[in-house]
């Protein structure tokens, strides 16, 4: 950068890069490992740190049969529940926030900023710390065991409503104003130029909405009771038995390289907007 | 800041925000209200009735031993896992930001860990440390320690601070080194003719103008060691042994699982509550600091 450098400078930035990959991915590495190995080889920590050649069966069991002894549903179904509701999660957070950001942004009415902090003081309300009460109100609606009970508790969100507000500031007043004089009302407005315009926002936000969505844990693990109703991140944890004996472990790393895989893979091909989406979420 | 072309229709911006503020009000606020509400009740041993005793609750909590040493446990945690993963990401970054042509490629190596759920990182980390079958936990048994989690409280921490750590670092590192190119170079340049070297240069200048970058992540990492990691705890150890891992939100929720001291637990909520609201305070005031920066 500044100095002129000897050999040993140049590389020591990229050995200490190499090794803190190899580090961060080490335990991904051995539960893609230990995947491909028979159970009795894992159990009793002979498993060595190459492939095995069980992988075809194992994920073959995995995905179509499940665990035996644990979870009696078959991985495939979790999967679908998961995809269901992180989809769910991210389209439903997004459409309704975008909806109450151009309410508060482009209408003059009673109550409007009463409104926005009726929405904003969410932020100090996450799942964790009105657990029981929020249960007990799914509970008393009856959506225990429903793709609802698991999905709609969750998408409000403040978050959203602040950044689709902070973007529309953005958009010149011209664009509302020429939309007027050409007798578009506020529904053509929305839908032809802001809805537009907002396409990159809603995309980055779709990045991080499906991945918060996907990895839920603790909203799940109260509402859903029924194996058929689980989730991949639910499920997992079901098929660790606490005696080792019971544990089908080369199950259980397919099962957790499978739940990896979606939201991995919609990180590292959607970087851009997710680096975009993480950013301005953290506004 | 305000718009100044607006549309005047009366009703519609109501149903628009509707969907919004219902979610809100059934999910967020009516629970937030019963659980405030229920920390000032007593339930009967029957749960026929219930009698309305002020500050009780919170009386009986701040008297029991074991919700401070759950306290403590939390503010240990929380700790190492903000200095662990914060330490990783900021050597990581220092180094990729030297390497201004590979600093794209490292960086897709290393955000991905972000995309894994919370209760995967955790049986990730249980499949290495597993004290009978676990590769790394095998290592260390041949370095003599004699690792194991399920009976030893510090282990069953360190084993659970690691994996909550890990699965921070890509986010920490994200911010880090997006601070770290934003300082001008030419400050750096100046500090090296003026003869510092870049060990110094990194504590005197790039340090501190990483300063707000590093206050804001230490906020965002408490936040996600108080509530995000209960998936990795309850996959990992369920707050054991012993109650060795018990953070403040996996004492609301084994409590209440139990169903015996609403109340209680609804006390417990309360304070969580006051936390969040306190570090979200926090975070604010410092985001406005950081639009000035």
């Amino acid at each position: 950068m500044v100095e002129r450098k000897g050999a040993l400078a140049r590389l020591l930035p990229h050995a200490v890069l190499l090794i803190g990959v190899a580090i961060v991915a080490f335990p991904v590495y051995l539960a893609i490992i230990g995947s491909t190995h028979e159970n009795a080889v894992i159990a009793n920590g002979q498993m060595p740190l190459w492939p095995g050649t069980t992988a075809f069966d194992t994920y073959y069991r995995t995905i179509f049969v499940g665990a035996g002894r644990t979870t009696r549903e078959p991985v495939s179904t979790m999967l679908l529940n998961s995809l269901t509701m992180a989809l769910l999660i991210a389209v439903g957070k997004i459409a309704i926030s975008i909806l109450s950001a151009y309410a508060v942004t482009y209408f003059r009415f009673p109550g409007r900023m009463a409104f926005f902090w009726l929405i904003f003081v969410t932020l100090m309300l996450p799942v964790e710390v009105r657990i029981y009460p929020t249960y007990k109100v799914a509970a008393d609606l009856g959506l225990l065991d429903s793709m609802a009970g698991l999905t709609l508790p969750l998408i409000a969100s403040a978050t959203a409503t602040l950044l689709f507000r902070q973007f529309f500031m953005t958009v010149p007043d011209e664009l509302v104003e020429a939309s007027k004089i050409d007798g578009a009302g506020p529904f053509r407005f929305f839908k032809d130029t802001l809805l537009p315009l907002s396409r990159t926002n809603m995309a980055a936000l779709f990045v991080i909405l499906f991945i918060y969505g996907w990895n839920q844990y603790l909203w799940p693990l109260l509402i859903t009771t029924r194996d058929d109703m689980q989730t991949i991140v639910i499920g997992i944890k079901k098929m660790i038995v606490t005696s080792d004996a019971l544990t089908e472990w080369q199950v259980v790393m397919a099962t957790a390289v499978l739940a990896m895989l979606p939201p991995v893979f919609v990180v590292v091909a959607m970087q851009k907007l997710f680096v975009r989406g993480l950013v301005e979420t953290e506004k | 800041m305000e718009k100044r072309a607006v549309f005047g229709n009366r009703l519609l911006p109501y149903g628009l925000l509707a969907p919004q503020v219902a979610i809100t009000l059934i999910f967020f606020y009516w629970p937030a209200t019963q659980a405030v509400r229920q920390s000032f009740l007593l339930e009967d041993a029957f749960g026929l009735g219930s009698e309305f005793v002020w500050f009780e609750n919170y009386r009986t909590l701040f008297s029991d031993p074991g919700y401070y040493s759950t306290l403590w446990t939390t503010i240990v945690f929380s700790t190492s896992v903000t200095v662990v993963s914060l330490s990783c990401a900021l050597l990581l970054a220092v180094m990729a930001d030297r390497e201004i042509k590979g600093a794209t490629g490292y960086r897709t190596l290393l955000i991905w860990p972000y995309a894994v759920a919370p209760a995967v990182a955790g049986v990730l980390w249980i499949f290495m440390l597993d004290p009978s079958l676990g590769t790394i936990a095998q290592g260390l048994r041949r370095l003599g320690i004699d690792w194991n989690p399920r009976l030893n409280g510090t282990h069953a921490m360190t084993q659970v601070v690691l994996a909550s750590a890990w699965k921070q670092i890509s986010y920490n590192f994200l911010f880090f080194l997006a601070g770290l190119q934003a300082i001008p170079k030419s400050v750096i340049e100046a500090a090296a003719i003026d003869g510092a070297r870049p060990w110094r240069r990194f504590w005197t200048i790039i340090l501190p103008l990483l300063s707000p970058t590093t206050f804001f992540l230490i906020v965002v990492n408490i936040v996600y060691a108080f509530f995000e990691t209960f998936g990795t705890i309850d996959a990992m150890t369920g707050g054991g042994p012993a109650k060795a891992t018990e953070t403040l939100v996996y004492k609301v929720y084994a409590d209440g699982r139990l169903g015996g001291d609403l109340g209680g637990s609804a006390a417990q909520s309360v304070i969580l509550m006051l936390i969040v609201i306190g570090l979200t305070a926090v975070q604010f005031r410092f985001v406005e600091r950081r639009v000035t920066y």
